[in-house]
């Protein structure tokens, strides 16, 4: 324990003499910046979630065609999760004599769990959201229905038995979503209401629903119970089965946090490696002093342990607080555009801060803290003794899978984690090796050069493999700071052009053959753009190389259920925007192509279905053979018509199908629907705006939150430039101290370490560049689906930002000790 | 002296036939070859020769910081080759104290805090008060919370002497101790050494390359290319 008490002393020493603030000073930018980021993206990660999941009025559904068992509420009172319940059936509407298609929801007084209805007072007035449902005797319609009905609010309707008072026109149903086959306008009536209905009988067509919300992991426990039950009857939604619209735009958020965390954890760790490097090196000739004075290994190596977890709990306890205090900051600065409150960080986030400063240090600061007990006492003789370099490869190897485990607990995102990782270790050996080069070239490259560049130049050759770590910090800092600035604007507009203004927002569905000129006027007149239309087929699988599907086994669940649904198809001579061939080839417009399909990936896995398989479909009792010749990829978030199964021209008889199309309908064209109403009533049209504006408030969100988040990397990417700065700081204190005394003038000894800053700013700039360029362009591509390309500018602003940074940045951190007269250096240093 | 007769046929180090060879670029490299010498409890030796004689080296061995690569070095009794790093560690713990010419204080530490160091290893008590009161024998107590850095050379040197003689050692090995100090504060560096050696009762080993120093203590070992060439009793 006397090297346990004697190290936390010699500890305190030291902070009062000011050598460990970089130390410190990296672990706490390090570790507070991820874990505000981790507590910051839990948060918004929550909200993201909770936002998306409105489009379920939930964030799990169980629906059950049969009455729900008792088990079900029980597994989730078990779970402590909030319930609602809907009962939905079709049926059919009278006001009077007139009559329509509707389908009922009939709801409890909890429905919706996630989002709010909206509601207007009349036809076409403005929809404002309520917190309640209708109540008994009540009933609030679509426009479409009271349309079809003609009524307005306030006249009375019989649904079977009952009779309700419409008395608001239902505007937005977060859970409405739309299928296209789904043509019937939506009722809800309060659940009470439902059994005086008696519609409900043997062999009605009635979903009954079960909505749950709740804690994360609660809604995981119980949904993995739920699924258990799954069945032809009973079948289980959460996000991850809900609107691929809402879902893509989620998880891209979180891939986007996910991505600035993990570049603060890299920088950290690469600071704090080498602020523990610099720190170490200074400890050398005290602990040989304290050899010769008879301290034993075992004695040197507890005083590096006890300084060690000393500066773990400081530097954890103080990074986690910053950390806390910040993301607060950051939550309450965005939080009118983050509407509502940020429910409290997960438990996970908490413990992430200290955990990461315990990793970070052991991992990062223990080996070279251990390998001074080898030091020689011999030192204080000969102080030009090289220090003892055990092999630090395995241990910083291991110290960065654990750390990468730990950040993987925290921020999920494998695929990111491994590309972020993996780019920043190829990255670190070409800087390496680039160091290498570059000071075997100065070495050499010297002569004919003022006073100022050799000795610049020739500082770089001599300290060998310090210049080497120092490029490779700067290198690293600068690539990571280069990559968030430019590439993170550049993506985020990028997604965010994928949903431009005019993105379609109505769906016009059920265009018959012989109306499309009709239809297509309509719209012209209303200033629409002529829409591409798509045909649309209904149809079955039936066969696959000519095995029935009913006799064939899926691995996949989902599989199964693809085969027994009815699916939308279309025919296309062209491959559809947003669509991208995968494998096979597309098919040659012209009469030869019938008798193939072009399906989905996806889709095509759970079906076990390759290129060259044959498909036998039921399209209305048609038969139809095509054989698989190309497999897509789908942009299913384009809010375009998209089709698992996409049929070559020819193949199907083109009086079986119908038309369907997406547009875009500003505010002020909205006439046009009316007009199209009164051209072809048959048309339906689906408004997708309420989906478009939830998909646009994710974006939003998250293109917010990081937006503050990088804040804190870019603090990071500071900490580690200027361990860098610092790491050949002594040295070249005595050196200009030198330079100095022997003649050499302030200007010549500044302009020198400007030099050799400089061209290493240079360097790692330019190689920075380059390795951003290359990790932008595997992000875009490979995790956030969108077009990379190369941005020439990049390679100016890193070589440009490089050399001022890392130059202007040296010199000030030396400049103190260029100005300050040389006696007070060398009188220091022969401490 | 008195305990000095005594223990005079006792020598507290004694090396025999030692030598220390290096391999460099060119091949082993025989820095140090076959030197045997004996000090006696509270003799003060100087040990003199030109620079890169082999001075440093030989302390080194007799201090038992390095190995020798021949011979054997008993330091108080002890045969140092039987012993591994920590064993020559322990020996030397209160028992050795070093004076060196670039005064190596520790930049973070206090004047008195560099003091009190030793003792601190050795897990003494009191370290603080013991420290102080060397401090005021050197004449620094005033200087006492000053950091090396704010202390000049004369002043670095005594706070080393103060921290050297703060265990009372037996020995005390002394590197070129004026070296970076001008003659006249170096002067007074020896005076202090010498005063306190007697004061004491401390075997002293000091290695210097001015001779007039040298012939201030009780017998001078010159060393020339490695090789012991002449011993002198001077007095
Ligand atoms: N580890 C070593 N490798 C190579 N040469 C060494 C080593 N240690 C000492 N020397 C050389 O041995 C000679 C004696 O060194 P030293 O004992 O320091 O001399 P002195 O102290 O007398 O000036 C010098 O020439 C020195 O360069
Ligand atoms: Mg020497």
């Amino acid at each position: 324990m006397k090297g346990f008490a004697a190290g936390l002393k010699a500890l305190s020493r030291e902070w009062r003499a000011g050598e460990l603030y970089v130390l410190m000073l990296s672990v706490v930018v390090g570790i507070s910046a991820l874990s505000s980021v981790a507590l910051f993206t839990s948060r918004v990660a929550v909200t993201v979630q909770q936002q998306a999941a409105e489009v379920l009025a939930a964030d799990l559904v169980v629906s059950s065609s049969r009455p729900l068992s008792a088990e079900l509420p029980r597994i989730a009172e078990e779970f402590a999760l909030q319930q609602a319940r809907v009962t939905s059936f079709p049926s059919v509407a009278f006001a009077g004599e007139v009559s329509t298609l509707i389908s009922v929801k009939a709801v409890d007084e909890s429905y919706p769990l996630r989002g709010r209805l909206k509601v207007a007072d009349k036809l076409f007035a403005q929809g404002y959201p309520v917190s309640r449902v209708p109540a008994v005797g009540e009933a609030w319609g679509e426009a479409r229905l009271l349309a079809r009905l003609g009524i307005e609010t306030g006249q009375r309707i019989r649904l079977g038995a009952l009779e309700l008072t419409v008395t608001q026109v239902a505007d937005y149903i977060p859970d409405q979503g739309f299928q296209f086959v789904d043509l019937a306008p939506t009722l809800i009536i309060n659940l009470q209401d439902l059994a005086a209905s008696e519609l409900i009988r043997p062999g009605s067509r009635v979903s009954h629903g079960l909505l749950l919300a709740g804690d994360p992991n609660a809604i995981k426990g119980a949904g993995d119970r739920f699924r258990e039950m799954e069945s032809e009857f009973l079948t289980v939604r959460d996000l991850e089965n809900a609107r691929p619209e809402i879902r893509n735009a989620a998880s891209r958020a979180k891939r986007f946090l996910g991505l600035a965390a993990l570049v603060s954890a890299i920088l950290s760790a690469v600071a704090v490696a080498m602020a523990a490097r610099r720190y170490a090196a200074r400890q050398l000739d005290t602990i040989a002093l304290m050899k010769c004075m008879g301290a034993s290994q075992a004695m040197v190596l507890r005083q590096g342990v006890a300084q060690l977890l000393c500066l773990a709990l400081v530097t954890g306890l103080a990074g986690s607080l910053v950390g806390y205090g910040a993301q607060e900051l950051l939550a309450w600065w965005a939080r009118d555009m983050v509407q509502g409150v940020l429910p409290p960080p997960t438990l996970a986030a908490w413990l992430v801060g200290p955990a990461a400063a315990l990793i970070l240090l052991t991992g990062f600061a223990l080996p070279p803290l251990l390998e001074l007990r080898l030091v020689a006492p011999l030192r204080v003789l000969r102080r030009d003794l090289a220090p003892p370099r055990a092999s630090r490869w395995v241990v910083y190897g291991l110290a960065l899978s654990a750390y990468m485990l730990a950040v993987f607990w925290l921020v999920g995102e494998p695929r990111t984690l491994l590309l972020v990782t993996g780019i920043n270790l190829a990255a670190g050996l070409v800087l390496g090796l680039a160091g290498w080069a570059l000071v075997l070239a100065v070495g050499r490259l010297r002569r004919g050069m003022g006073a100022a560049w050799r000795y610049g130049l020739a500082n770089i050759a001599r300290r060998g493999s310090e210049s080497v770590i120092q490029l490779v910090g700067f290198g690293l800092g600068l690539m990571v700071m280069l990559l968030l600035t430019v590439t993170r604007d550049d993506l985020m507009s990028q997604w965010r052009a994928t949903l431009p203004e005019d993105a379609p927002n109505q769906f016009m569905i059920n265009i018959q053959p012989a109306e499309t000129d009709l239809f297509l006027a309509t719209m012209k007149s209303g200033d629409i753009p002529a829409p591409q239309l798509s045909p649309l087929v209904r149809g079955r699988i039936t066969a696959i190389n000519g095995v029935k599907v009913g006799d064939m086994d899926f691995d996949d669940r989902s599989g199964q259920r693809w085969v027994e649904r009815e699916r939308n198809l279309t025919w296309s001579a062209a491959l559809q925007d947003g669509n991208i061939l995968v494998q096979g080839s597309w098919w040659d417009a012209g009469p030869g192509s019938a008798g193939q399909v072009s399906v989905e990936e996806d889709f095509a896995g759970d079906l076990g279905l390759k290129l060259g398989d044959q498909v036998e479909f039921d399209l209305s009792g048609e038969p139809v053979k095509a054989s698989v010749t190309s497999l897509r990829q789908v942009r299913w978030d384009s809010f375009r018509p998209n089709f698992f199964m996409v049929l070559s021209p020819g193949t199907v008889d083109e009086s079986l199908a119908s038309y369907i199309t997406s547009v875009h309908v500003g505010p002020d064209q909205r006439g046009v629907i009316l007009e199209l109403a009164r051209n072809l009533p048959g048309v339906t049209v689906f408004d997708v705006d309420a989906i478009l504006g939830q998909v646009r408030g994710v974006m939003d969100k998250a293109s917010l939150a990081v937006q503050y988040v990088f804040l804190f990397t870019l603090l990071a990417g500071i900490m580690v430039l200027l361990a860098a700065v610092q790491a050949t700081r002594d040295e070249r204190r005595y050196e200009s101290a030198m330079l100095r005394t022997l003649g050499a003038s302030r200007r010549t000894v500044l302009l020198g370490v400007l030099t050799e800053f400089g061209v290493l700013g240079l360097l790692s700039g330019l190689l920075a560049a380059a390795g951003a360029s290359v990790a932008s362009y595997l992000l875009a591509t490979r995790v956030f689906d969108l077009e990379g390309h190369w941005d020439g500018s990049l390679w100016l602003l890193g070589m440009t930002a490089g050399a001022l940074l890392v130059g202007v940045s040296g010199l000030l951190a030396t400049r103190s000790v260029v100005t300050q007269p040389p006696v007070i250096t060398l009188r220091g240093d022969a401490g | 002296m008195e305990h000095k007769d005594e223990t005079a046929n006792r020598p507290v180090l004694k090396a025999v036939d030692i030598g220390k060879e290096v391999t460099s670029p060119e091949g082993p490299l025989t820095i140090l070859d076959k030197v045997s010498l004996e000090i006696s409890l509270g003799e003060s030796v100087a040990i003199v020769g030109q620079s890169g004689a082999g001075k440093s080296t030989l302390l080194a061995l007799l201090a038992g910081l390095d190995e020798a690569s021949e011979g054997e070095v008993w330091l108080d009794g002890e045969a140092l080759s039987t012993l591994d790093e920590d064993g020559r560690a322990a020996r030397r713990a209160g028992r050795v104290g070093f004076v060196f010419q670039s005064f190596h204080l520790i930049p973070s530490l206090t004047a008195v805090e560099n003091v009190m160091l030793p003792l601190e290893l050795a897990g003494e008590a009191d370290a603080e008060s013991r420290a102080d009161e060397v401090l005021k024998q050197v004449g620094l107590s005033a200087r006492r919370r000053h950091y090396p850095r704010q202390l000049s050379g004369g002043e670095k040197q005594r706070v080393a002497i103060a921290r050297a003689f703060v265990t009372r050692p037996r020995i005390l090995f002394a590197d070129e101790p004026t070296g970076n100090l001008d003659s006249r504060t170096g002067a007074t560096i020896i005076d202090l050494l010498f005063s306190l050696n007697s004061a004491l009762g401390t075997t002293l080993v000091l290695v210097t390359h001015d001779h007039g120093l040298a012939l201030r203590c009780d017998r001078v070992i010159e060393i020339e290319d490695g090789r012991l060439v002449a011993e002198n009793v001077s007095r």
